[in-house]
């Protein structure tokens, strides 16, 4: 498969305000709340059809997480939503406490994630929550690559009692997964098959994975690529087998390279069947204002970096 | 329905001293305010204003409580244990590996407990969160919350005061403990929030004070508050930290702090208990 769009490129927070609107009128059990940025996180779908059922809970994330588990608690499925920093950054302590400790029936879906929030700059720029989210008990953690991905993770979350934080981007992106594409809560999506060398990508990094597959195969390398959309629970399976089969691994996402779906892969690997994992992320630094696609090229997140970085693990592999 | 404020003082008295052996045999923990505001809790759970069902601890219409200073969870655990949650002999159990007693409540381990708390600041906002799933499912049951002085200092403590009156939460019923004091000493010399009570009226809320140990004064302020039509409701109840045990009154030391066999004597024989 390569990158063809199936259709124009629409935001995956788009898809989520979309997805979460058609499962209000589905469902009477699900509450939706948001921090003041409504508009930007789409909730603002959900608020204009059933507005008895969507609480603005002002600028005050903390509380709104704390809130989300109270709701729960009495029956109801909940999501919240703000920018991922605020959503899960500034209120990281209220989603360990009150959400993943009780193990409550609450999605967190936090937007504008990443680089690609963009202008905003490196306040906005969560490259962190990856990490910080997959580290709590209880809490499962997907990102979905396009608008497609995101309408399934949704549905399946709400359909699935209990935490979850869903990674959503500002960027409009396009959709590129085919009809029939299926996720799976802790299953690994093999885009394409390869035997030569594995990449390992989430969300916005996926479809540059794949250009990157175009390129190595015009070198004759053969690639495997992973769409790794729900990092946990993480698919192991697919993971070891990609090791033992193709002996190298090349991760990338938008976030830190420490601690993100790239550590996870490296953890399971090195467990299981080691071999060498190059992490595609930020390293170590913030990130600052730029256009969001600008960004994923200047800190390499996207296919020329890829393929270099194949090409390298392949040089040392051979 | 008007208590037998006589017989509440005695139930008050003993769980006074359930309090004080729990935490003597944990070796750890937290009296101070346990011993404060048991004289407010015995007349919420035994004064008939809890919709509560101690065999049926998850009943999906049930009042809840959130203690959300959990730390204090000696006096909620005595309450539970009294109320037939969980059998009395558990109580001696507190804070040891394995034990359904843990040292801040949380509701894998415990019957009768609403909410995990711990952590100052989080236990309002899940509180106000149940009652607002209360009035978005049409159901009439309401939700205590137990809270300190000490915790206003946390800022999401305003956060959810500002939600609360915005959305107009009337189910909701907040019961501070205020005892001037916190681990560092007294309040008005750590961190001085001056009147919490005004506080919260500015921010849209019913607000009471009654002398926290006076149960008639407190049986009142709760009907009082389950009048309150359109806002949510504070009872700030004027609290000695300690209260009962004469070397504790008053002191901050005794907030976490946990007495020794010979103090739990000399403290038991006090309440007139043995």
């Amino acid at each position: 498969m390569t990158v063809t769009q199936t259709s124009g490129d629409v935001a995956t927070r788009e898809a989520y305000g979309k997805t979460l609107a058609a499962l209000g009128g589905e469902r009477q059990d699900i509450i939706v709340l948001d921090a003041d940025l409504s508009g930007s996180t789409k909730t603002a779908d959900f608020k204009k059809l059933y507005p008895d059922r969507f609480f603005n809970m002002g600028v005050s994330e903390c509380n709104m997480i704390g809130t989300a588990s109270g709701l729960a608690s009495t029956g109801l499925t909940v999501f919240a939503s703000s920018f991922s920093m605020f959503a899960v950054g500034k209120a990281f302590e209220q989603v360990r406490q009150e959400v993943a400790l009780p193990v409550a029936n609450v999605k967190i879906c936090g937007t504008h994630a990443g680089i690609t929030v963009g202008e905003d700059g490196a306040s906005h720029q969560t490259l962190e929550d990856i990490a910080i989210m997959r580290v709590l008990p209880n809490m499962r953690v997907f990102v979905p690559a396009d608008a497609r991905e995101t309408e399934q993770v949704i549905r399946a979350v709400a359909a699935s009692p209990g935490p979850a934080y869903v990674r959503l981007s500002r960027m409009k992106t396009p959709q590129f997964l085919p009809e029939g594409y299926t996720f799976e809560i802790g299953k690994i999506n093999t885009l394409r098959e390869g035997t030569d060398i594995t990449i390992a990508a989430s969300g916005t990094t996926v479809m540059h994975a794949l250009a990157a597959a175009d390129a190595l195969a015009d070198k004759g390398f053969s690639a495997r690529i992973l769409n790794v959309c729900s990092i946990k629970p993480l698919d192991t399976e697919t993971l070891i087998k990609a090791a033992q089969e193709t002996g190298a691994i090349v991760t990338v996402e938008e976030h830190q390279r420490a601690g993100g779906m790239g550590s996870a892969v490296a953890e399971v690997v090195s467990e299981h069947a080691a071999c060498p994992v190059r992490r595609l992320g930020m390293n170590d630094r913030f990130g600052e204002s730029g256009s969001g696609g600008q960004l994923m090229d200047h800190f390499g997140l996207t296919a020329p970096a890829i393929t270099g970085a194949a090409l390298e693990l392949l040089g040392h592999a051979s | 329905m008007t208590p037998d404020f006589q017989e509440l003082a005695t139930v008050a008295n003993e769980l006074r001293g359930d309090v004080l052996r729990m935490l003597q045999l944990a070796g750890s923990g937290h009296p101070g305010g346990s011993l404060g505001m048991t004289d407010v809790f015995t007349t919420l759970w035994f004064g008939g204003h809890l919709k509560v069902d101690p065999q049926n601890p998850t009943w999906e219409d049930r009042d809840r409580f959130v203690l959300s200073n959990g730390h204090i969870c000696p006096i909620l655990y005595a309450i539970l244990a009294r109320q037939g949650y969980f059998p009395r002999e558990d109580l001696w159990t507190l804070r040891k590996l394995g034990s359904p007693l843990q040292g801040h409540p949380d509701f894998h381990f415990t019957k009768g407990v609403d909410c995990c708390t711990g952590s100052l600041g989080n236990g309002l906002s899940v509180a106000l969160g149940m009652a607002m799933g209360a009035r978005a499912q049409g159901k009439n049951f309401r939700v205590y919350a137990g809270t300190s002085d000490g915790e206003s200092q946390e800022g999401q403590v305003w956060e959810m005061a500002s939600a609360a009156a915005h959305h107009k939460v009337d189910n909701l019923t907040l019961l501070m403990d205020r005892n001037g004091i916190q681990i560092d000493g007294f309040t008005k010399d750590v961190m001085d929030q001056g009147d919490l009570g005004a506080k919260y009226k500015s921010f849209g809320w019913h607000v009471q004070e009654v002398d926290g140990h006076d149960m008639m004064a407190i049986h009142q302020a709760l009907d009082e508050a389950k009048k309150a039509s359109g806002k949510p409701q504070l009872i700030v109840c004027n609290t000695v930290l300690g209260k009962g045990v004469s070397f504790m009154e008053n002191e901050p030391g005794w907030h976490g702090v946990t007495p020794d066999e010979e103090q739990l004597k000399k403290a038991l024989d006090e309440l007139g208990l043995d």
